[in-house]
């Protein structure tokens, strides 16, 4: 599988996914820099934390107008895999590939530390090898994670199956304990935690190899 | 303002053969300050010892550098790694203070060519319950911890250690040290050096403003009522800028375009521009015209003295200009080539085509003024000789009290605020023993540390300095790692005083032995002298960074994992008196206190100490190992029992309890296992004692002697002691 790794300036889990993404998973990973207007032959997308244009202004608010937001846009309309993670989710939510808003923490301060995810639905691409209900150590490490969006919207996240993971030990305010969702086509994914520093039990935990693995195994094609 | 002296205005005149312009003499004035000339310290700093086979660059440059290793393939690797202070601005703006700390360590480990993958902080305050001082002391730690947080966080290396530790003679002074490790292949490695005749000097990153002029004279002066005034004078940090800086520079330096490369910290364009010719023994000119300005009329003086942030000086070849700014233009940042390599040693400054400044080179940047300060009297010491009577009420009401104190308590609170796993490298993060960062292209690990004790280094220099490095070697044996190079920061008070420059010169050396006796060269570091408030110095405070090097495996930690585990004592109990008692944690939480001395250190007994937690460490024997450090053996244990498993601990030992429980003799390690026999057998072949104390249990810590018990608590009230405190301790300030 072909993965691509979305650079902005200020991404600095960039190295982080394509770490996992290429030595822990053996696919191929692609950094696609944020001036490029075309995405190249890749099979999925990852968004990677860090601070995109030093998240001046609000976090993301910047990056929605990078050239390669555009591509990025008609691959997900395309149906193409989007995971956005951390920064990646905010930069989604900003350019509205994903409903809500992501505020600063409940407790005003950057947060990193091991929580615990449930995975609310086996029904996207993402997850789609995990089972409803399983449980993921996984670390989170941001400022401005607190999930918003109005109760019809939240309603109708809940509604419609996607509000994908939440959080057991919800440590920044996020409204019903959300930590991640997917779009309606459910091609589209955002996450506050990082799930690609999870993937190797030498740093504590591989909870997190889950979610790629359903990305690799959703996007090879299945047997005629 | 520190201006020069007249003797220094004398030399200056010689030097030039006329008087100094403004721009000169604010440029000497810069580069002769003690913070750039190191010129009460140097003297000393000589006997520290600097070299081994694995040191591929020691002290003099932006950083140490030291072999670990080669790739699999054969891929010759090195760590760049040092330590740097920025107190005097933490004190002044907190949050900026530490964040443009962080910013400037960052910048000397990759204008080597290394790429930041972790940085550790020493910091010290004035204690957030001191009755005069606490609005303040918590104003300035919670400053501090943000900016580190806000600068680290962002340009994305993790934070993986440190040490926070509150005492009174940090209320008018606390200090920030910041130490950063960066990684690199050996054909990475760049240096400061302007060769080449006629080569390009060429300007990049963020553009001059008026910060942070004379930062570095700010830093060399005493604190006065005035210096809250100075607040201009400390630089504002933008970690973004910094972070395509990093990237940049990076991409740069593989185009092979680049000779040279400085970044501009303290002293800014003046020490970059000198120091670079200095090393080459070249000279620079310069047009300050072409200079990118962030405001306008800005004078030579201004220009030459700012201490705007997240700015670098490249000398690239003759011709290739072009491949260098390729590279600033694709991360959006600016590169002009102000200037040239000239062949006449000389710094000359212009400002559109006027001579402004011109100055020998190597004058300026080495020829500083050297004193030899006065220091033939005692270390100044704030505490009596003789011990206080003592006897405990309650011991595990004290134990709890210990560890609910500011020093003692959980920092969670604080680490949690910094990214400590960005980059998927952090094997051991805050709050081990060592921090562990493992290297993906080796295959191997680093293992640092930072370790101080003004406490100690209080009641004797010599003896608190040799202690100070063998608990940092110490913390890198728990983890099983191999100690080979060391950085230090030295935090001091007025050298001008002789009772504070024997303090300085004692530490000095009490280091210089111990660095030798572990073989852990100084490869680089900091001197902060001057921190006095209101003619109220500081205790002394070296502070210590040590890398060690280690496989990559999964860590060694300190909790206790399972139940009917043998608890061995590695070194055994230790001994202490009255006298050697006055320096513990027990004396300053519990009796409000300090008298007498340090713990003793036998080094060859600890060195023999490491060499056998590392063996037995490396060969999978232990299933938790802590060192013995602040508190002393109870508090250790108690830290142990974090996970829920508690232990059954009889110390066989004359001692009175007060003492047996928590005195700080170094040279102790706490082990669990379920295979006591060949732990003991490593340890005898060592020739170092192996307690055997008892036994793991489920949820309590019970500790006493034959016939008593001292201490009996549940694990779960000891976690919840340390926990939260410092957490509430802010909370009910700001309530």
């Amino acid at each position: 599988m072909r993965f691509g790794v979305v650079v902005f300036p200020g991404s600095n889990r960039d190295h982080d996914a394509w770490h996992a993404i290429s030595n822990v998973f053996g696919q191929s990973a692609e950094l696609i820099w944020h001036d490029s207007t075309s995405l190249g032959p890749v099979d999925a997308l990852i968004l990677p934390g860090g601070f995109a244009y030093g998240d001046y202004l609000r976090c993301g608010a910047i990056a929605k107008f990078s050239p390669v937001m555009k591509a990025i846009k008609k691959f997900a309309a395309d149906g193409g895999l989007v995971l956005g993670i951390c920064n990646g989710f905010q930069i989604l939510v900003e350019s509205g590939l994903l409903p809500g808003a992501l505020l600063r923490n409940r407790g005003l301060k950057f947060v990193c530390r091991q929580i615990t995810l449930r995975i609310e639905t086996s029904n996207t691409p993402f997850t789609c090898t995990a089972t409803r209900g399983q449980l993921m150590k996984v670390p989170v490490a941001h400022g401005e994670g607190c999930y918003f969006a109005d109760e019809r919207t939240l309603d109708a996240l809940e509604k419609e199956d996607r509000v994908v993971v939440r959080y057991l030990d919800n440590p920044n305010g996020s409204l019903r304990d959300i930590a991640g969702i997917c779009n309606e086509g459910r091609n589209v994914m955002g996450l506050m935690p990082h799930p690609e520093d999870a993937v190797e039990s030498l740093l504590g935990s591989e909870d997190g190899r889950v979610l790629f693995e359903s990305m690799i195994h959703s996007l090879v094609p299945s047997p005629a | 303002m520190s201006a020069l002296t007249a003797s220094e205005l004398d030399k200056v005149r010689s030097i030039l053969e006329r008087d100094p312009t403004e721009t000169e003499l604010g440029i000497f004035t810069v580069m002769w300050s003690e913070h750039c000339s190191y010129k009460s310290s140097r003297l000393h700093l000589k006997k520290l010892p600097t070299k081994s086979p694995r040191v591929l660059v020691g002290p003099g440059e932006n950083a140490g550098i030291i072999d670990i290793g080669a790739s699999p393939s054969g891929v010759p690797y090195a760590i760049a790694f040092k330590i740097e202070s920025h107190n005097h601005p933490s004190f002044i703006e907190p949050f900026q203070g530490a964040a443009t700390g962080v910013g400037g360590i960052l910048r000397d480990i990759f204008t080597m060519g290394a790429r930041p993958i972790a940085v550790m902080d020493a910091l010290r305050f004035g204690p957030l319950d001191d009755p005069a001082h606490a609005d303040r002391n918590r104003r300035i730690l919670e400053g501090v911890v943000g900016g580190i947080a806000h600068y680290g966080n962002c340009f994305g290396v993790p934070t993986v250690g440190g040490e926070t530790v509150f005492e009174q003679c940090y209320n008018g002074n606390p200090l920030v040290n910041v130490f950063a490790l960066g990684v690199f292949r050996h054909d990475e490695i760049f240096f400061g050096r302007a060769s080449g005749l006629g080569n390009p000097v060429i300007y990049v990153g963020a553009k001059t403003g008026r910060d942070g002029i004379h930062g570095a004279s700010m830093a060399s002066a005493e604190f006065t009522e005035e210096s809250k005034q100075k607040r201009p004078n400390v630089q504002v940090g933008d970690p973004f800028m910094e972070k395509l800086l990093l990237e940049a520079c990076l991409e740069a330096m593989k185009t092979g375009a680049i000779v040279g490369i400085q970044d501009m910290g303290a002293a800014g364009l003046t020490c970059s521009t000198c120091e670079m010719g200095s090393r080459a023994g070249t000279g620079i000119e310069i047009d300050l015209a072409l200079v990118p300005q962030r405001e306008t009329g800005m004078t030579p003086y201004e220009i030459m003295l700012s201490e705007s942030q997240e700015r670098m000086l490249l000398v690239s070849e003759q011709g290739r200009e072009e491949e260098v700014f390729a590279v600033f233009r694709k991360w959006g940042l600016d590169a002009v080539t102000i200037g040239r390599v000239t062949g006449d040693g000389k710094l000359r400054v212009k400002n559109h085509g006027v001579v402004a400044a011109e100055i020998p080179n190597r004058e300026l940047a080495d020829e500083a003024p050297l004193y030899d300060r006065p220091h033939d009297v005692p270390p100044y010491r704030p505490a009596p000789m003789e011990a206080p009577r003592f006897r405990s009420n309650h011991l595990t009401a004290d134990l709890l009290k210990l560890l609910a104190s500011g020093d003692l308590c959980s920092k969670r609170w604080i680490w949690q605020q910094y990214d400590y796993l960005v980059r998927a490298n952090t094997i051991a993060g805050p709050g081990a023993d060592a921090a562990i960062v493992r290297i993906k292209e080796t295959g191997t690990s680093i293992a640092m540390s930072l370790d101080g004790n003004s406490r100690y280094c209080a009641l004797s220099p010599r003896e608190g300095a040799r202690l100070i490095v063998a608990e940092c070697c110490r913390n890198l044996s728990t983890v099983g790692a191999l100690p080979v190079a060391a950085t230090n920061n030295l935090n001091f008070g007025n050298p001008e005083r002789p009772e504070i420059m024997a303090q300085l010169v004692e530490t000095i050396e009490g280091l210089a032995e111990a660095c030798r006796h572990f073989e852990t060269p100084i490869t680089g570091g900091n001197v902060s002298l001057y921190n006095e408030t209101l003619g109220e110095a500081i205790w002394p405070t070296p502070v210590v960074g040590i890398v060690g090097l280690l496989k990559t495996a999964a860590p060694v930690t300190i909790p206790f994992k399972n139940e009917a585990r043998a608890v061995l004592l590695l070194g055994g109990l230790g001994s202490s008196d009255d006298t050697r008692f006055g320096g513990t944690q027990y004396a300053k939480v519990i009796l409000d206190t300090m008298w007498g001395l340090p713990p003793a250190l036998d080094l060859d007994y600890e060195k023999r100490v490491q060499a056998a937690i590392r063996e037995i460490v490396n060969e999978g024997l232990v299933e938790s190992a802590h060192d013995v450090s602040d508190g002393g053996l109870a508090v250790a244990m108690a830290e142990c029992c974090t996970d829920g498993i508690g232990a059954s601990i009889e110390v066989d030992s004359a001692a009175r309890p007060e003492i047996a429980l928590f005195h700080e003799a170094p040279s102790r390690i706490l082990i669990s296992t379920a295979l006591p026999q060949p732990v003991e057998e490593i340890a005898r072949k060592y020739q170092v004692e192996c307690a055997s104390i008892g036994v793991t249990m489920k949820e309590r810590l019970r500790i006493g002697n034959r016939t008593m018990t001292w201490i009996d608590c549940s694990a779960r009230q000891l976690d919840e002691a340390s926990r939260n405190a410092l957490e509430d301790r802010i909370a009910n300030q700001n309530a």
